[in-house]
């Protein structure tokens, strides 16, 4: 600028006003109200309609959770302390049954004193999914593998745990952690290893057993390397040998060594689980063993061979066609008469099953979506490279897909372990329903219907609701790689 | 012998399939071989069998498995309790995954027959009736025209209960409920005027409510409804041990024989008819391919029929069922054991 | 895999069976056909093993045998007489009956809570969050027993009506009665009845056909006048006002029948121990379909925001650049474009609801599987008939679904030039 404006012009600002505060109805809470929640008519109607809910909610809820009573020793008991302090029209939440019977809704009719291995299998399920669940993240990791470790002895500590059981766990823990920590490649072997382990905790016995069902698939694995030269055959003869070793040999070695070492733990049978280890129990075996069978039969809808492929079709097509409540029936009713007469085994096996068979038909429409939403050049590019079908799959192909198709994993997971209450219906004591049927069957507390109801749905809250969670986080994950 | 179900099944499974079959028919030896009975009983019904906050097993038909695996086994501890749903209990009999049925299941010809099950005898004669609240006015069931009944589905009380209105020429609306807590607070909440199931059933019922003296059980008995232990059809060696240690059960009672003073009664009754029971002489179990004591384990457990009775749901226990029906052919009951000869 | 049309083919050898590309293809699936046929003849002959030692065969001729049990909630007439068949076949209407009530009601719940989720109103986008949350984390069984729970504790029994001072009262203008077994809701009556045509037992007043074939002829006639409201504008730029017309076309017809027929609302009564004279909607329906509806109507909000969210924002910007006003925008440009994304989803969820529907277990409602696959089941010991049956009934359902969805997607589908 020039000079001349200063002989021209009489007056010049040469500082600046000092910035004022905008007005209150466009600033801080005001403001915000306005835009979010009164910006127009409908607007205002629909946040007087939730304001309505919110006080109807509120209204009904609360004075029923102010008045809980958490010690009590039956349900008459409870009344008369509602009635004691708040008038006798009062009613309340009688949150004592929950308190006093906590343990069935979590653990069923498990052991008192063997509380620490469900508790030890759970955490440590945290240790063998966090290298897959978060390879890529060492911090959200080590805060999960910290976390759960330091839980699972603390619960366990609590729970009763002896001595020697807790110095065990603590060594489990911590050599694990380090494992992840230190060789995150053999990490990956621990968690393949994590079934036979948690299988032991749970239903106890002798340690060479699942070792045994273990070595199976070493054997075959050893077979499949040594004759990889003759390409077929190799996985035709792994296979033969190892069902061979399970069906001839491994019970009675297994038996061998366990009378030299026995590596036991106190045997627990089926009939013992029930509440939410039960629940979880066939939540995780059911999708653990549903993972391979779902690859497989999503390989095998995506195949060229129409025979191959038809098979698949039908069966996926029929698992997703009926009601898993009809399949539970099927485990129940109908699973003996398909084996050879005089076979019998455990409904919770059974229930396992026919779980398993219902999630592989979902998982292989995910992984399906997973392989789909692969883009063909990857394809290509194994092609080009020379690799044969499964070097293509296992190497290029099902490690992407495998990995867009987390969420949906995720997300059938959930399902089925929501669906996990229904084996009420065979009989079984999920903690829904026949948990709460059998408490409240009891003298001391018929008639405490919402409680359980909260409780257990509390639960399932907090246990779906975080899965969900961390899918989306690694959907937003996901998402930013491919950016 | 436990082992991990897992494994252990898969090998069983394995093991059959490679053709050791278990011998069909011959449910004795393979409970000895597996060293565990099993017992099919009802999912949770106070008084018949219930599981207790630790998982135990108590009740009226829990009580006759325990006696069953004391005669067989030597250890009444060794049952495992599998819990059916009316649904599943008769398959999972047939199917073999349960040894024997101690289920308040109703002896019917069909189920009998058709069903291909053997009732060995019973441990509970009942009735099906109706309870309903007394300010209602109704006195009897006959005044029960329109009226909304809480039934139980899958049992033979359904069918008895279109059969009775039927035959009355009445109407009525079925609410269907599916556990005998779910019966009950549909009941409590009145959304049924009556709840009808067997009048054992119903007397527990009531007995747990907080105001028992505003309900009432109507006079009216509408069905026979002979509740007791099955075991599949065509073992029927099986089917007598069961038979017979229910009779044991009975027959004790008839005798004076309690399990207080069981030991002292084998050394010293002079009475030929305990002392064949107890097997001091004859050795009875032999013919069952038990041995002699059978009877006297069985009885030691947990007593005579009449002590089991009152244990689980006399008129001393909440329950608090009087013996009617189910008191000694002595007393002007229906329990009348047959001779042990 | 590129085969040279031009080289001579070497001669056949047996082990080109593995060897050679174009023939182990065939290899491989003959070998899992058989290997699949074994294990499902060794399945088939356990079976039939099975059921000869436990002296049973297999026959579906219980289906033709007396029931002998009641159900409560019946759509064609049905009594204790009649046979396990009819008994099955009420059951699957009912089944039918809540999955469409419950497909139904759930897709509004769906859009509207999918909507309002991505609202600028603060409040409300959080509250329909916490029910989509909520409601997806917990197992549906639980919804089903604690809205059944609610109904059975909360509502007033019927003899609460009762009395110089009852202590409910009938709302509506005296015209619906909540209870906890039902909902008394007025029945439709006629003074001057046309009689009844018979299908089967059931009977069909034909004021109902009458009623039916008057609104469908004035369906027509909106179409027509439509059509030719949409010519005119083509033609002059300038739509007729029709609506008018079209109310008239509807409205007079309907009155006159009603007047014709004496059509009125026959309040229901309590009688004896229940409503009676009205209709009462069973609260295991209702109960059941709430549930369901609230339970699934949470996944479609999730598949309807994220069709919308779908939707590129340029298409918005668009139609706020053409003028559209926001209610349009989305009605008329987002919705239909986010519909692709979200029926294929959403027809999944039917599917699902369907399938879930078969817990009318937990309320006694009597589905198929209550009938066929839990009473008639139960009385009649053959599990393997009936399982059978019922997964047969419950696949033909799903295919029968899946099949619509494969007609409507192919519809939907962006016609790309």
């Amino acid at each position: 600028m020039s000079d001349t404006h200063a002989q021209t012009v009489a007056f010049v600002r040469d500082t600046m006003l000092p910035p004022e505060p905008p007005p209150v109805s466009e600033s801080g809470a005001v403001k915000w109200l306005r835009e979010n929640l009164f910006s127009g008519p409908l607007n205002i109607a629909l946040t007087l309609l939730g304001l309505f809910i919110l006080w109807l909610l509120f209204s009904t809820l609360w004075p029923w959770l102010s008045h809980s009573v958490w010690n009590a020793n039956s349900m008459a008991e409870c009344r008369e302390i509602i009635a004691a302090a708040h008038g006798p029209d009062a009613s309340g939440g009688c949150f004592a049954v929950i308190k006093h019977r906590w343990n069935q809704f979590v653990f069923g009719f498990y052991p008192v004193d063997l509380y620490w291995r469900p508790v030890l299998a759970f955490g440590a399920l945290f240790l063998a999914l966090a290298p897959v669940l978060f390879a890529d993240s060492p911090l959200a990791r080590r805060i999960v593998t910290g976390t759960a470790a330091v839980l699972t002895f603390a619960i366990a500590a609590v729970l009763g745990a002896g001595g020697l059981e807790l110095a065990a766990i603590a060594v489990l823990l911590l050599a694990w952690i380090l494992l992840i920590e230190m060789r995150g490649d053999l990490a990956l072997v621990a968690t393949l290893l994590y079934p036979f382990l948690a299988v032991w905790l749970l239903w106890g016995g002798t340690l060479w057993e699942p070792l045994m069902a273990l070595a199976g698939f070493v054997i075959g694995f050893v077979i499949w390397r040594a004759l990889s030269a003759y390409g077929m055959f190799a996985f035709a003869a792994a296979v033969l040998a190892a069902v061979l070793w399970w069906l001839l040999l491994s019970d009675l070695v297994a038996r061998g060594i366990a009378a030299i070492l026995p590596m036991r733990l106190v045997p627990v049978s089926s009939d013992q689980f029930g509440g939410f280890v039960l629940s979880i129990t066939i939540g995780v075996a059911g999708i653990a063993l549903s993972l391979p069978l779902g690859i497989v039969l999503a390989l095998a809808r995506r195949s060229d061979l129409p025979i191959i492929k038809t098979m698949a079709v039908l069966f996926i097509e029929f698992i997703r066609g009926v009601p898993l409540i009809t399949l539970l029936f099927v485990a129940s009713l109908l699973l003996n008469y398909f084996m050879p007469p005089g076979t019998n085994f455990d409904i919770i096996l059974r229930v396992i099953i026919m779980v398993t068979l219902f999630a592989s038909a979902y998982m292989a429409e995910v992984i399906r979506g997973g392989l789909a939403a692969l883009p063909k050049g990857q394809y290509e590019a194994a092609d080009a490279l020379g690799l044969d079908y499964w070097k293509a799959q296992r190497l290029v192909i099902l490690p992407q897909a495998l990995k867009i198709s987390i969420p949906g994993i995720v997300s059938t997971f959930i399902g089925m372990f929501k669906d996990t209450t229904l084996v009420v219906f065979v009989g079984l004591f999920d903690p829904l329903k026949a948990m709460s049927d059998t408490i409240r069957a009891s003298f001391e507390w018929k008639g405490a219907y919402w409680e359980p109801y909260i409780f257990v749905g509390a639960i399932f809250f907090i246990l779906c609701f975080g899965m969900s969670r961390y899918s989306m986080y690694l959907e937003r994950r996901l998402k930013r790689d491919h950016r | 012998m436990k082992k991990s179900a897992l494994f252990g099944s898969v090998t069983a499974l394995a093991l059959a399939a490679t053709g050791a079959m278990a011998a069909e028919g011959d449910t004795l030896n393979e409970v000895k071989a597996r060293g565990v009975m099993n017992c099919g009983v009802n999912t949770g019904l106070v008084g018949f069998a219930a599981p207790d906050a630790n998982g135990n097993w108590t009740g009226f038909d829990v009580a006759l498995c325990k006696a069953v695996a004391a005669a067989v086994l030597g250890d009444a501890t060794k049952v495992k309790y599998v819990p059916t749903t009316g649904q599943t209990r008769f398959t999972a009999l047939s199917s073999g995954e349960i040894d024997m049925l101690a289920r308040n299941s109703t002896w019917t010809f069909q189920r009998d027959t058709d069903l291909k099950l053997d009732f060995v005898g019973v441990n509970y004669y009942d009735g099906q009736g109706f309870m309903v609240r007394k300010d209602l006015g109704v006195s009897s069931a006959k005044e029960l025209e329109g009226a909304t009944i809480c039934i139980q589905t899958g049992t033979t009380t359904e069918l008895n209960l279109a059969d009775y209105f039927k035959a009355n020429g009445m109407s009525y609306q079925p609410v269907n409920i599916d556990s005998n807590a779910e019966g009950e607070q549909q009941y409590m909440a009145a959304a049924c005027d009556a709840y009808t199931t067997d009048a054992s059933g119903l007397a527990a019922t009531r007995a747990a409510f907080a105001d028992p003296e505003n309900h009432i059980i109507l006079p009216e008995i509408i069905s026979k409804e002979p509740l007791g232990p099955a075991v599949r059809h065509g073992d029927n060696n099986w089917g007598d041990i069961v038979r017979w240690t229910l009779n044991a059960l009975v027959a004790a009672e008839e005798y004076g024989v309690t399990s207080a003073n069981i030991d002292e009664l084998a050394k010293s009754s002079q009475n030929p008819e305990v002392q064949r029971l107890l097997g001091t002489t004859d050795e009875l179990g032999k013919m069952l391919g038990l041995d002699a004591e059978w009877a006297k384990r069985a009885i030691k457990v947990s007593g005579n029929y009449g002590e089991i009775f009152a244990a689980t749901i006399g008129e001393q226990t909440p329950i608090g069922l009087a013996r009617g029906l189910n008191a000694q052919w002595t007393q002007g009951g229906l329990l009348y054991a047959p001779p042990f000869r | 895999m590129v085969d040279y049309p031009g080289a001579a083919s070497p001669p056949f050898r047996l082990s080109m069976l593995i060897y050679d590309r174009r023939y182990r293809s065939l290899t491989i699936q003959a070998v899992v056909f058989i290997l699949v046929m074994l294990l499902a003849s060794w399945l088939i002959d356990n079976t039939l093993k099975n059921l000869a030692i436990m002296g049973k065969t297999l026959s579906f001729d219980f289906l033709f045998r007396r029931a002998g049990y009641d159900i409560p909630q019946q759509l064609i007439p049905y009594n204790s007489d009649d046979t396990h068949l009819r008994a099955a076949t009420v059951g699957l209407l009912n089944t039918l009956q809540v999955s469409i009530l419950g497909c139904i009601a759930a897709t509004v719940v769906g859009v509207i809570v999918g909507v309002l989720r991505l609202s600028q109103n603060w409040l409300i986008a959080r509250l329909m969050t916490i029910y989509v949350e909520v409601f997806r984390n917990i197992p549906l069984l639980l919804w089903i027993l604690v809205i059944l729970a609610i109904f059975t504790e909360v509502m007033p029994p019927p003899n609460a009506y009762r009395g110089e001072s009852p202590r409910a009262s009938m709302i509506m203008f005296d015209l619906v009665a909540p209870t906890n077994r039902y909902t008394a809701v007025p029945a439709i009556g006629l003074s001057n009845p046309p009689g009844t045509i018979a299908i089967g037992r059931e009977g069909i007043s034909w004021a109902l056909i009458a009623f039916v074939v008057v609104l469908a002829g004035a369906w027509l006639g909106h179409r027509a006048l439509r059509k030719s409201a949409k010519r005119v504008q083509d033609a002059t730029g300038i739509r007729p006002v029709t609506w008018w017309k079209v109310l008239a076309m509807y409205l007079v017809p309907v009155l006159f029948l009603t007047w014709y027929f004496g059509l009125h609302l026959i309040p229901p009564v309590l009688r004896g121990f229940n409503f009676a004279d009205g209709t009462n909607l069973d609260n295991a329906l209702v109960v059941l379909w709430l549930a369901l509806t609230l339970y699934t109507g949470a996944f479609i909000a999730e598949i309807v925001r994220g069709g919308i969210l779908a939707v590129s924002k340029g298409q918005t910007e668009a139609a706020y650049a053409l003028g559209l006003r926001p209610r349009r925008t989305m009605s008329l440009v987002v919705l239909p474009q986010a519909l692709r994304v979200i029926v294929p989803p959403l027809i999944s969820q039917y599917l699902n609801l369907t399938k879930n529907s078969s817990l009318a277990i937990a309320v006694g409602y009597m589905d198929l599987r209550g009938t066929l696959g839990g009473t008639t089941l139960n009385q009649t010991g053959r599990e393997m008939e009936c399982m059978v049956l019922m997964m047969g009934v419950y696949l033909l359902l799903s295919l029968i679904i899946s099949g619509g969805m494969n007609v409507f997607n192919s519809r939907v589908k962006l016609r790309e030039r």
